[in-house]
């Protein structure tokens, strides 16, 4: 066993870290959640996908560079390390992706990918409804067969930066009649400005339009825009949820950058005396690296032949949680500035931390509440009993 | 990079695991806590015969070479048994012994330590650190105070430990064994292979403690059904279990960090005991509480690794401490 680099590891990293510091952003691009950041964080992705670094794992064809797990999380220590901008694709990326390689059709792969791969289609997902969060699979949203295609209509909502985006991917009732609630659901994909379709920006809690409602009222969806059978949407959706509740969705090089970043904001404004909040920073810098271990003992299992199944839900409780404590210690350093907003005339040079905090608190919520993760890591790791939610 | 366990040593904690099981530890426990270091001595022979003490020793002293990772390894089961004795001290006797570049004293002491035919005990003297664990039942107990070593020639009156398995007592006189600036040095390493172990020996509290109250509310029924049914029961297990999961890489990490002799290998071994500690700490608040009253009372097993796990978490660097070691330039 071992925790070394291969020379050829070695000469990624390198590229990866010339390529960064030679392209990014001379300063920070306006928040994602903002219409004009949008725009700025779609350029970026464009700017990536030209040299290729936009989707380092996915297959060349569509974009990639076919990079094993371990080089993904390479570049992204290297990515987050230079400072680099949030992804705007992230949604796509994550999520869709990993669907369509394992479900798609060669055409649906070639039609959607590459477009996907440099920013110049944004996705949104559009899984929960106003009736249905943690309990998915109750879902109302309707698709009712047409000539060549679907008629979908109902109520989607908390879709990340869906008032932005281009195209969604969700879930819909195609066969109201199924004996169960996960069965007659079909996984299907549309445009966010196809006839019958509105968008409602919802502010998030810093009243950034990062959220939105989708109404669907009888659009049209062909045939070729169904990800597997009809019928089996609870089925494709759900062989991939672990991608985005595991590694691929918050890779451990955001967090060893932040702690990083927080070791450097303790040493250069905390008072020394104060252990309470230097043991805060020691957990965070303890808990990136628990991940980044955690991961490489991953990546060399799957380079061994080996899986990743419910164990993904440790990875989502485990980054989730550090990731809020990370950013309430460095609000907590920064004192009478910790509040400030990161475009107020007089935050912190060294600013988004509260932009990343306001972030980081939706993550226990998200791709499956960690109370779903708990119940799942309760039943398949632990082997104890089914109980009422 | 390959940072997975290879078969050898999968098979090597296995067959401890089941060597372990076999001898039965809690009355092990219970002897040696009474005073009574039989079983314990023989149980300590056959660990010595399955190369445990080996593992740190260089083989010109009859050991298996500096091998941290399998020592890891080791100590995660004799945690997972609470094994009683002075574990963490031996091999940290040993590294300090090694470390020391004296070959005569080495020579004079790695031998038998190898073979288990030495139980050592030793303390690194400070206000912090004023005793040396079952120094009666020691064989040689090794002092550092500032520059100087010392074989203690007695102990003072041996301290009941909230742990009654651990036995500690203030180490007295004694002759000088060596002194200078090697002494300091081979005793800064000598720290960082007892917190190793010993955050080996937690993870695997922490996993013993967890299984058992796995097993405890499968089949603890009340209300009529089994109470790993409820979710606040079930939640706090998946904690547990997070907890343990996230401190093995750590340790692993920290042990090949030992091996190569990184220069950063005091922070990996500092956050793998806090974590570790930790995750064992609370691994044993929840299986007291998911015992409920039987959790709190002493003739069950399960008291033996609940009262361990708190002793493991201040032994050989508090979690204040070890923080502060994780943030040291």
């Amino acid at each position: 066993m071992d925790l070394d680099f291969s020379a050829a590891d070695d000469a990624f990293r390198a590229e990866a870290r010339a390529w960064l510091a030679g392209h990014l952003p001379g300063a920070p691009l306006p928040s994602l959640e903002t219409a004009e950041g949008f725009a700025a964080h779609r350029d970026w992705e464009r700017t990536l996908f030209a040299d290729r670094w936009s989707v380092v794992s996915w297959p060349e064809e569509y974009g990639g560079r076919g990079a094993s797990l371990l080089r993904w999380l390479i570049f992204e220590e290297e990515y987050y390390a230079a400072g680099a901008p949030g992804r705007v694709s992230q949604n796509g990326i994550n999520l869709l992706a990993p669907t369509l390689f394992e479900h798609g059709t060669p055409e649906q792969c070639a039609r959607v990918l590459p477009p996907m791969a440099s920013g110049e289609v944004i996705w949104a997902q559009a899984w929960s409804e106003p009736e249905s969060g943690s309990d998915l699979a109750s879902l109302r949203s309707t698709a009712v067969r047409s000539e060549g295609g679907w008629r979908v209509s109902g109520q989607k909502t908390w879709s990340s930066r869906a008032a932005f985006a281009d195209r969604a991917f969700g879930l819909f009732r195609s066969d109201p009649d199924a004996d169960q609630p996960h069965h007659g659901l079909t996984y299907l994909m549309f445009p966010l400005d196809a006839e019958g379709v509105t968008v409602r920006p919802i502010g998030r809690l810093d009243g950034k339009p990062a959220f939105a409602e989708i109404f669907l009222d009888e659009v049209f969806v062909p045939d070729a825009d169904v990800i597997g059978e009809p019928g089996q949407g609870w089925r494709v959706a759900m062989s991939t949820a672990g991608n985005e509740r595991g590694l691929t969705l918050r890779s451990p090089g955001r967090f060893t950058a932040a702690a990083d970043r927080l070791t450097a904001l303790w040493h250069s404004a905390a008072d020394p005396s104060d252990t309470a909040l230097r043991d805060r920073v020691a957990d965070a810098v303890i808990g990136a690296r628990a991940y980044q271990l955690f991961a490489y003992a991953a990546a060399s299992r799957l380079a061994a032949g080996g899986s990743i199944g419910a164990e993904s839900s440790l990875n989502k409780v485990f980054w989730s949680e550090l990731d809020i404590a990370l950013h309430e210690t460095a609000l907590d350093l920064l004192g009478p500035y910790g509040d400030l907003a990161d475009d107020a005339d007089e935050a912190p040079a060294h600013g988004g931390w509260t932009e990343g905090y306001v972030f980081s608190l939706a993550g226990p919520i998200y791709a499956g509440t960690n109370e779903i993760q708990r119940d799942i890591i309760a039943e398949r790791l632990l082997g104890l009993p089914k109980g009422r939610r | 990079m390959r940072f997975l366990l290879d078969a050898e040593q999968r098979d090597f904690a296995r067959s401890l695991d089941a060597m372990l099981t076999a001898a039965g530890t809690p009355d092990v426990v219970r002897s040696w806590a009474a005073g009574d270091t039989g079983p314990g001595r023989a149980l300590w022979n056959r660990l010595a015969e399955a190369g445990v003490f080996a593992l740190g020793i260089p083989e010109r002293y009859d050991g298996l070479g500096a091998l941290p990772v399998e020592l890891g390894l080791a100590f995660v089961e004799l945690g997972r048994h609470a094994v009683p004795g002075p574990l963490a001290e031996t091999v940290a006797a040993a590294a300090l012994l090694d470390r020391l570049g004296d070959a005569t004293t080495a020579a004079a002491w790695l031998p038998g330590i190898a073979a288990g035919k030495v139980v050592a005990s030793v303390c690194l003297l400070s206000p912090d650190s004023p005793y040396a664990l079952d120094a009666d039942a020691a064989d040689a107990v090794f002092v550092v105070e500032g520059d100087t070593l010392r074989l203690a020639e007695a102990h003072g009156p041996v301290q009941r430990s909230l742990d009654p398995a651990r036995r500690p007592a203030r180490p007295l006189g004694g002759t000088v064994l060596a002194r200078g600036p090697a002494v300091a040095a081979a005793a800064a390493h000598a720290a960082e292979v007892a917190a190793l172990t010993t955050a080996a020996q937690a993870l695997g509290l922490g996993r013993a403690l967890l299984d058992r109250t796995v097993e405890h509310v499968r089949t603890r029924r009340q209300f009529g059904v089994a109470i790993g049914s409820f979710q606040a029961v079930r939640h706090r297990l998946a904690d547990t279990l997070i907890a343990l999961e996230f401190t093995q890489p750590l340790l692993l990490a920290a042990a090949l960090a030992m091996e190569r002799g990184d220069a950063g290998c005091g922070r990996e071994v500092a956050a793998a005991k806090v974590c570790a500690c930790e995750a064992a700490y609370a691994a044993a608040r929840s299986a007291l509480q998911l015992h409920g009253a039987l959790g709190y009372t002493e003739e069950p097993d399960l008291s033996l690794w609940i009262r361990k796990a708190r002793a493991l978490r201040t032994s050989w660097g508090t979690p204040s401490a070890c923080r502060g070691r994780v943030l040291a330039p």
